[in-house]
């Protein structure tokens, strides 16, 4: 594995090797001392040319307890704001020794553009492109419904995930169904129809127009998708008449709740909206794992780090780690 | 002026014989011609006599946009596609909406000599789509102006498009239209469909441009004009073409070589060169598209010629520019798409590349004419069984973003003329300046 750029890139085994390593970085992080040497005088890059607090120190961290260094880089207020392109930008990062890039990018496939163009030549990890992919945020949720439902080894065979809101839009949708499905899941996408994108069909996933459908077909995972308010005006596309009716139709509340099986679990990425998909009874059940993700997104990004910084260039040196790290 | 003897050469792929060119005319045809010392022989075994090609969709560029390509740049571009004769979008900055503009551009191309340069006046002040630009001065000025189109942008407003289809017909111009609904393509980026789900680009989809197209043929039927539909994408619009001309509706289509031979698969390494507009579309409608094109539901192959600087295309997906060039590899994706597969005969290449535009455009006169004894000599000489790789930076044009770069295509232009003056031999410009 060269770069992370999209889950659909990765085979069964490279995503099950992922998710153990995770599980190992988990174990060292319930330590007293949490930081391991393993990329001491590597420099990360996180290039965020969008917004995201929550993604960007979950890398930070991941890669601090690595050792690493940390260079962030935000659009605001730097020289993207002045125009300048994003090639410029990536090999200006690269001459200051840049070991690998973390990107998030408003664009759909700009991380794969750093990766292909020819610009630069370090490893780069897509922390979200535009409407396409998040793998790292699909690796989580793997890994969190592989703990709680699938005795936290292996893959996901014979389990059925409900990913519910606006699928359009979503990278964590993309991420999820090509995830999720390389590892044995069965994945129903649920959404009103104008947030379902033209040409889901040849996704390897069920469609379903009804919430409450879907979850009497019960479910082990249900995971929530965030939706933009802006999006029911007609400025924002008119996708929807009103947050009251998505929230009807759509929304995860107490009564639908209800209705999961015991052992079944609620998942959201994060920021929610409160009221609009997830009901504050519903965020704060005992069944969700909404902040278990968090935790484990840091295991997840130190995993991916390892794996492409220390796992290909030296083998040798990373079997040793690993022992220490186990 | 020199005159040249083509010995062996083959009109429109038929019978070889040799052609004489002297004083701008097709002097003589017939086998074994004599040369004079005077006269320039080309052994021409082989090679296959097309009339000069005509494009009815190219962009200059000049003025305000000389970065990507100057008319000079451009037409010699033309010249080593085999074109005589382009017609120059009115997409520039300024926009082509006045009587000052048309000739500006008009005199350009006189004065770089390297093919005619037709301009095509805007349809609407700015191309904004509100107001009609003054279309009978652009008619009437030096630049002869017959095709409106605010290409590039949709004419979306029906009463405004009823408006411009009528009044052309006082000098019997043309709407040539960029069918797009605009509403329907907000931020589109590439073809919509199983591809852009994946990609999470979001989507134009086939149906805002068959909207148009269908709105647009009925207006021309209500109020009796002609009307011409610029880069049509979809199986759909292939359909609503065939319809509107079953029942007699005055519609000409043009179809470009990137539609015929490209697919919106070309997306998923989100290199920029690849995106277009309309976007690239299915296997289906490439499909389509050489079916209409072989029946004669699609009139013309127009280029679209967009050349752009590379830092318009050197980034991400949704910051690049829409549009590739093509003068320069035109005639050969024809080839490869229609000719080689069987579809089209090199008579049939004339007709949608040179004959059929010149007669929508109005330059019959001097372009798209029959090879024969007195007709302008404006010729190109093919060789269809050359191969070559594709390189952009060894292009006459100014921009790089071809969509071929490294692909391997059929025939090479072996020479150009413009009224009996050649532009291109040997496959290389004419050095020095061509008086035409």
């Amino acid at each position: 594995m060269r770069h992370l750029l999209s889950a659909k890139d990765l085979s069964h085994d490279e995503a099950v090797l992922i998710l153990d390593t995770a599980a190992q970085m988990a174990a060292t992080q319930a330590r007293e001392i949490k930081k391991l040497p393993t990329l001491r005088g590597r420099t990360v890059v996180n290039l965020f040319f969008e917004d995201s607090t929550r993604t960007r120190i979950s890398f930070e961290t991941a890669a601090k307890r690595l050792s690493a260094d940390v260079l962030n880089f935000s659009a605001k207020g730097s020289s993207v704001s002045k125009g300048e392109s994003l090639k410029d930008t990536a090999q200006t990062l690269q001459a200051m020794g840049a070991d690998a890039v973390v990107v998030r990018h408003q664009s759909s496939g700009a991380p794969h553009r750093l990766a292909y163009a020819g610009w630069i030549d370090c490893p780069v990890v897509n922390a979200g492109d535009g409407t396409h992919q998040h793998p790292t945020q699909s690796l989580l949720d793997a890994f969190t419904i592989r703990r709680h439902l699938a005795g936290g080894t292996g893959d996901l065979a014979g389990l059925h995930v409900a990913i519910v809101g606006d699928v359009l839009h979503s990278r964590v949708a993309r991420s999820n169904v090509d995830l999720l499905t390389t590892l044995g899941a069965r994945v129903t996408l649920v959404a009103p129809p104008t947030l379902l994108p033209v040409g889901v069909e040849a996704w390897p996933a069920a469609i379903s127009y009804h919430l409450d459908e879907a979850l009497a077909d019960g479910p082990d995972a249900v995971m929530m998708l965030r939706v933009q308010r802006e999006r029911m005006s007609s400025a924002g596309g008119g996708f929807f008449p009103s947050g009251q009716e998505y929230s009807r139709l759509y929304g995860l509340d107490q009564r639908r709740l209800d209705t999961l099986a015991d052992h079944a679990i609620v998942m959201h990425p994060g920021p929610m909206n409160r009221g609009l998909e997830i009901s504050a009874d519903a965020a704060d059940s005992p069944r969700s794992v909404v902040v278990e993700q968090v935790a484990n997104g840091v295991a997840v990004r130190m995993a991916v780090l390892y794996l492409l910084l220390a796992g290909a260039q030296a083998p040798a040196v990373a079997d040793d780690e690993m022992k220490v790290l186990a | 002026m020199s005159a040249f003897l083509l010995k062996g050469v083959a009109p429109l792929g038929g019978e070889p014989t040799d052609v004489r060119i002297a004083d701008g005319v097709v002097a003589a045809l017939g086998t074994g011609l004599a040369a004079d010392d005077e006269t320039t022989v080309i052994d021409g075994t082989g090679l296959v006599l097309l009339p000069g090609l005509v494009d009815l969709h190219t962009h200059l560029r000049e003025p305000g946009r000389e970065d990507a390509e100057t008319v000079e740049t451009g037409t010699r571009a033309a010249a080593l596609g085999g074109y005589t004769a382009v017609h120059a979008m009115a997409n520039t900055s300024p926009v082509a909406d006045t009587a000052g503009v048309v000739e500006q551009v008009w005199r350009l191309g006189r004065d770089a000599g390297w093919a005619d340069v037709y301009p095509v006046g805007a349809v609407t002040v700015n191309l904004e789509g509100e107001r009609l630009a003054e279309l009978g001065a652009m008619a009437a000025s030096a630049a002869r102006v017959r095709v409106f189109s605010d290409d590039g942008r949709c004419v979306a407003d029906p009463v405004v498009m009823r408006r411009a289809l009528e009044y052309v017909k006082a000098f019997d111009g043309v709407v040539a239209q960029h069918a797009q609904e605009p509403r329907l393509t907000e931020n589109a980026q590439m073809h919509e469909g199983v591809v852009s789900a994946e990609l999470g680009l979001a989507g134009w989809p086939a149906v805002a441009e068959e909207a148009i197209v269908a709105r647009d043929v009925l207006l021309a039927e209500h109020v009796g004009s002609r009307l011409h539909v610029l880069h049509v994408s979809t199986a759909g619009s292939v359909e609503i073409v065939r319809w509107a001309k079953a029942r007699g509706i005055d519609v000409t289509a043009e179809v470009t070589p990137h539609h015929l031979l490209l697919t919106d698969e070309s997306a998923r390494g989100y290199d920029p060169v690849y995106k277009v507009n309309p976007p690239l579309r299915t296997e289906a409608d490439v499909e389509a598209v050489r079916a209409g094109l072989a029946d004669g539901t699609i009139d013309t192959v127009g280029t679209d010629h967009a050349p752009h600087p590379s830092e318009d295309k050197d980034c991400e997906w949704a910051a690049a520019a829409f549009g590739m060039t093509g003068l320069e590899t035109a005639l050969s994706v024809v080839q490869a798409t229609m000719v080689d597969t069987g579809r089209m005969t090199w008579a049939d290449v004339a007709r949608v590349m040179s004959g059929t535009p010149a007669r929508i455009g109005r330059v019959d006169a001097e372009h798209g004419r029959p090879i024969a004894i007195g007709e302008p000599a404006n010729l190109v000489l093919v060789d269809p069984a050359a191969r070559r790789v594709v390189d952009p930076k060894a292009q006459a044009t100014k921009s790089v973003n071809s969509p071929y770069r490294g692909m391997e295509l059929p025939g090479a232009v072996v020479a150009t003329f413009l009224r009996g003056r050649p532009t291109v031999l040997d496959g290389a410009l004419v050095k020095g300046k061509v008086l035409a």
